[in-house]
């Protein structure tokens, strides 16, 4: 399926089905990652239960240094 | 004891985390300013490259309060979005409001900092805005409810210091919630002189990350501020026009 993924088009196996297994997938689990999908924060409790699908619009962030 | 909305801190430094040489001399930089609050930035992440190293995972969280800022964000929504995603972390729920305006001075947009003040305040933030040295816009902010507020020094990463004394004073003057001395210093006297002037504390990064040695000017900068409350606390002695002899003038031997 396709996916946007931080601006960028993006195709992965079908097989992956949830947000952890999109993480799991770029090796991002064990990240401080932040997801939103389709304009909608998730929590992280939440990523194992939250289905993606084809054309899912989706911003994968985290903390850089600033001041 | 610097307390913003329900936290209480010992330093009176709050330290930024961007532009070090290398996340060795940052860490140890962050050590010897013995600050408690580090502040960080929220961007996307490389998903291709999941091996990149990234300073918040060298840290011990817990030992730290994070202060996520809303750098990048030119409206009020944008803001907005970047503090819910910070949030989400489960890290923290303080936020720096920062809106620029403008991109080459990098001043703050102040209707869209008030916006997002007001907005971020209601959803439950502990709010800190980055805010110019209007004395007004500072009280506005305050009448809103903002936990501290945080007037530039001069523009961000300039090193200017501050350029202007008696508005800042103003606005610590009105002030029932911590003034936090936020961009533009460049040198421990200019941290010093925010203290005088009775800043309630200091945040800076590049004046340190960017020094030709970061954990030196590390520890100059958590000394001068101690150095300026401490001489806050303590009142300093009026201006005179005149000189004042301090030692006695009875009593003196006079060479006949």
């Amino acid at each position: 399926m396709e996916l946007f993924i931080n601006g960028d088009t993006v195709t992965v196996q079908d097989t992956v089905q949830t947000v952890v297994e999109l993480l799991e997938h770029f090796e991002l689990d064990q990240k401080k990652a932040i997801v939103e999908l389709n304009a909608t924060i998730l929590d992280k409790e939440s990523y194992s239960k939250t289905k993606i699908q084809d054309g899912d619009r989706l911003e994968i962030v985290h903390f850089v240094g600033g001041g | 004891m610097l307390k913003i909305g329900n936290y209480n801190f010992t330093s009176r430094l709050l330290l930024g985390t961007g532009k070090y040489p290398d996340f060795d001399i940052q860490k140890r930089a962050v050590d010897v300013s013995e600050t408690e609050v580090l502040t960080f930035s929220v961007r996307r992440m490389n998903i291709f490259e999941p091996n990149q190293p990234n300073f918040l995972e060298k840290l011990d969280v817990d030992k730290y309060t994070l202060l996520p800022n809303t750098a990048g964000a030119k409206t009020a929504e944008e803001a907005v979005r970047t503090a819910k995603l910070a949030k989400a972390s489960g890290l923290c729920d303080m936020i720096k409001v920062e809106v620029i305006g403008d991109q080459k001075t990098l001043l703050p947009d102040p209707v869209e900092t008030l916006k997002a003040t007001e907005e971020l305040l209601k959803l439950g933030f502990t709010v800190l805005p980055y805010t110019s040295d209007d004395v007004l816009l500072a009280k506005r902010l305050e009448e809103l409810g903002a936990h501290a507020i945080m007037p530039g020094a001069s523009p961000i990463g300039s090193g200017q210091g501050i350029i202007n004394p008696l508005n800042l004073s103003f606005i610590i003057e009105q002030a029932k919630v911590p003034v936090i001395v936020d961009a533009g210093i460049g040198t421990p006297s200019d941290a010093t002189k925010a203290m005088e002037l009775g800043a309630d504390g200091v945040l800076l990064n590049t004046a340190v990350s960017a020094a030709d040695d970061p954990v030196k000017m590390a520890e100059a900068m958590k000394l001068a501020i101690e150095s300026g409350r401490l001489g806050y606390e303590a009142g300093r002695i009026p201006k005179k026009r005149y000189a004042t002899a301090s030692s006695p003038t009875e009593g003196m031997s006079i060479v006949e």
